[in-house]
């Protein structure tokens, strides 16, 4: 026992545990236990090579060897082949870092997720953590605003905002008081980025924030995360008492003159809480109702002071771009889409997970090349981009590259970055109806289009779908649609037409269907 | 109810009062409370309003406005089941029917005794869909089988 225990890699990112990482863990536990083996078992957060979860990897004298998925029945064997130093057996995948799926990424804002262990603060510090904000803390406020500016980044949440001029209207606005606000609202379905993040290397946002609050100069911020992430709640509590003690964040920043002061508040279950205004209702204690802008949230935004409001991956992106430079940064990318962006591919498709690259690749590479085609085996109908509220794209539109604008160019958006995949048992009439009955449940009901629209969408899609006077409802369709985008108050009611549309242009078959029959079965 | 103490006003009040200080401190004294006996009593309005300087109203709308709160207390077990886009790209319809026809479950029925299933959109695990959410733990590639499994389980320790 006198050998140094052997470090082997066990995730405590909730998908990992979904399919029974918990276990797992324990299972290794115990065997090592039973055979008198010295085993460190450390809970990094995941690789996202989502389909290979659980996946174990062991720390060997060649590098990090992973095995996945491995479930608990596998461990004796596991353990009986050698795995403890890289032994051979049908679970070992190879080194982590030479599969292909890693080896095609451009990991910046991911890249010490699945490698560290997420609340370590020393191998925060090993892996390059606080390099960008030490950097920062020599600069002034403007100077940092600048190379967030230089560096290109847009707002990561869906909007594209370009992240330094929101920084900039902050910096020179006078208050007493001023906030730092991540939204981490995550609520689009098929995106879990920020979840991974906050799982696997919390301390990354936490320094983002940092570095925007010495930006604009401002000394409390708040995280609102919503509550279906128990699992990231508890690690970012954990993560802010450690960066607390470390000096990380609180009165002096790494011991400058900079206070800090973070909290991560928990949402309540309302989608609506992931646009800005709504957000900002919400954190001060009321009912999320959006905000009629302006005012700018950088002017009179958390109880009426100037804040910065940025999604998780907008503000992670920050302390790589401090440490290695705007430039270098900005040389990733296509366009106007700068950098890179944290891709989450899901849904029905063999291989999901999150893909780090830059701007441009399209999304045929990502959902066959990467995700090998769909889950079920059958053909790809429909992949929608972009969350509830992004459009529905056909299978011979994959060719579009990931980029702000080539997307917009054809009625979709590319949003929080995540794709979802259908195969084509997917009945697109029924996903159009979906879309309204899902902003009819999550509109904050202040404005006409969005509150009485969305159910008027529902009700019009019952008849389509029912084959009732399908022309004239399909009219009806088009012009609700039209209003709602026109006249809505905010992208909740304004984007629902976004996947109606597109799956009403894209599969007009689905929705030209003769009537049911009055009695079914 | 398994693992909650019944309503009790000065416990709530104690609880209120010690989360006063923070800014806009609503939903913190309204999950603070539904974590300690499962759901928020209407009793809770005139504390939190109190407490803040807020009308009853502006404290029953924000209780009112968001799907997490309850002002009744819940079933012993409560299991999300994620209904959102990618968990329906891999059947979560399916899964929902199922658990109708085979197994006596209606998502959704709020009488359905010591045991729900519940509507959730997107719980984030989107690659390892359909999910469901229980007792904080995640589960991924959940079946109905499996579902009704847990609202048993929950029964069980009812």
């Amino acid at each position: 026992m006198s050998a140094a225990p052997v470090r082997i890699f066990v995730p405590i990112d909730a998908a990992a545990l979904s399919v029974g990482a918990e276990a797992v863990a324990q299972a290794i536990a115990s065997e090592a236990t039973t055979r008198g083996l010295s085993v460190e078992i450390v809970r990094n957060g995941s690789r996202g090579m989502l389909w290979l979860e659980p996946l174990v990897e062991v720390e060997t004298t060649e590098g990090r060897i992973a095995y996945g998925p491995v479930t608990a029945k596998d461990v004796a064997a596991l353990f009986d082949a050698g795995f403890v130093s890289g032994g051979a057996h049908a679970l070992r995948l190879g080194k982590t870092e030479e599969l292909d799926w890693m080896k095609r990424q451009q990991r910046l804002t991911f890249e010490r997720v699945g490698v560290i262990d997420p609340l370590s603060i020393a191998d925060y510090r090993a892996y390059g953590g606080f390099k960008g904000l030490e950097k920062a803390l020599a600069l002034t406020g403007g100077e940092i605003v600048d190379a967030v500016k230089a560096s290109g980044l847009r707002g990561r949440g869906g909007a594209g905002f370009p992240t330094g001029i929101k920084w900039k209207t902050v910096h020179d606005a006078k208050a007493e008081q001023k906030y730092i606000v991540c939204n981490a609202d995550e609520g689009d379905s098929g995106t879990f980025a920020d979840r991974m993040l906050f799982e696997g290397d919390p301390y990354l946002v936490i320094e983002g924030m940092v570095i925007a609050a010495i930006a604009v100069g401002a000394t409390r911020g708040y995280i609102y995360l919503r509550s279906e992430y128990p699992h990231a709640h508890r690690t970012l509590q954990r993560a802010i008492l450690k960066a607390e003690a470390a000096g990380m964040i609180g009165a002096s920043v790494l011991g400058s003159e900079h206070a800090f002061h973070l909290e991560v508040r928990l949402g309540a279950g309302a989608y609506i809480c992931g646009e800005e205004t709504s957000l900002l209702e919400s954190l001060e204690g009321k009912r999320a109702i959006v905000r009629a802008k302006p005012p700018l949230p950088a002017l009179q935004g958390l109880f009426g002071k100037p804040t910065v409001v940025n999604n998780v991956l907008s503000f992670a992106a920050v302390p790589w771009i401090m440490d290695h430079g705007a430039q270098t940064y900005a040389d990733y990318g296509m366009g106007r889409s700068r950098g890179t962006l944290p891709i989450q591919l899901g849904g029905n498709v063999r291989r999901g997970g999150l893909i780090e690259l830059a701007f441009g690749i399209s999304l045929r590479e990502i959902i066959e090349d990467m995700g090998g085609g769909t889950l079920s085996g059958r053909p790809i109908r429909a992949v929608q981009v972009g969350g509830p509220l992004g459009a529905y794209l056909t299978a011979e539109q994959l060719d579009v590259q990931m980029d702000y604008e080539a997307l917009a160019a054809m009625r979709a958006m590319l949003g929080h970055g995540g794709i979802v995949v259908f195969d084509d048992s997917v009945d697109m009439a029924k996903q159009a109806r979906f879309a309204f009955e899902f902003c009819a449940k999550e509109s904050c009901g202040k404005c006409t289009p969005c509150r009485i629209g969305a159910t008027r969408g529902v009700e019009t899609m019952n008849r389509i779908i029912a084959g009732t006077e399908v022309p004239k409802n399909i009219a009806v369709l088009r012009d609700l649609s039209k209003l709602m985008t026109d006249a809505s108050l905010c992208a909740m009611g304004g984007l629902t037409p976004m996947p109606v549309l597109s799956a009403l242009n894209h599969f007009p078959e689905d929705f030209d269907r003769p009537p049911l029959p009055l009695a079914a079965e | 109810m398994a693992g909650y103490p019944a309503w009790d006003q000065d416990s709530a009040r104690m609880i209120v009062a010690g989360l006063a200080h923070l800014e806009g401190a609503t939903l913190p004294m309204l999950h603070a409370l539904q974590d300690e006996f499962g759901y928020v009593d209407p009793q809770a309005v005139p504390l939190i309003a109190e407490a803040l300087n807020l009308s009853r109203a502006e404290v029953h709308g924000a209780i009112s406005f968001y799907h997490d709160f309850k002002t009744a207390p819940q079933p012993a077990r409560i299991v999300k089941l994620c209904r959102a886009e990618a968990c329906q790209a891999l059947g979560c319809e399916s899964v929902v029917d199922e658990l109708s026809r085979n197994h006596g479950i209606a998502v959704d029925d709020h009488h359905a005794g010591d045991a729900i299933v519940e509507t959730v959109y997107c719980l984030g695990n989107c690659a390892l869909g359909p999910s469901a959410l229980v007792d904080g733990e995640l589960i991924g590639r959940v079946d109905a089988a499996r579902i009704a499994g847990l609202c048993q389980h929950g029964k069980a320790h009812s």
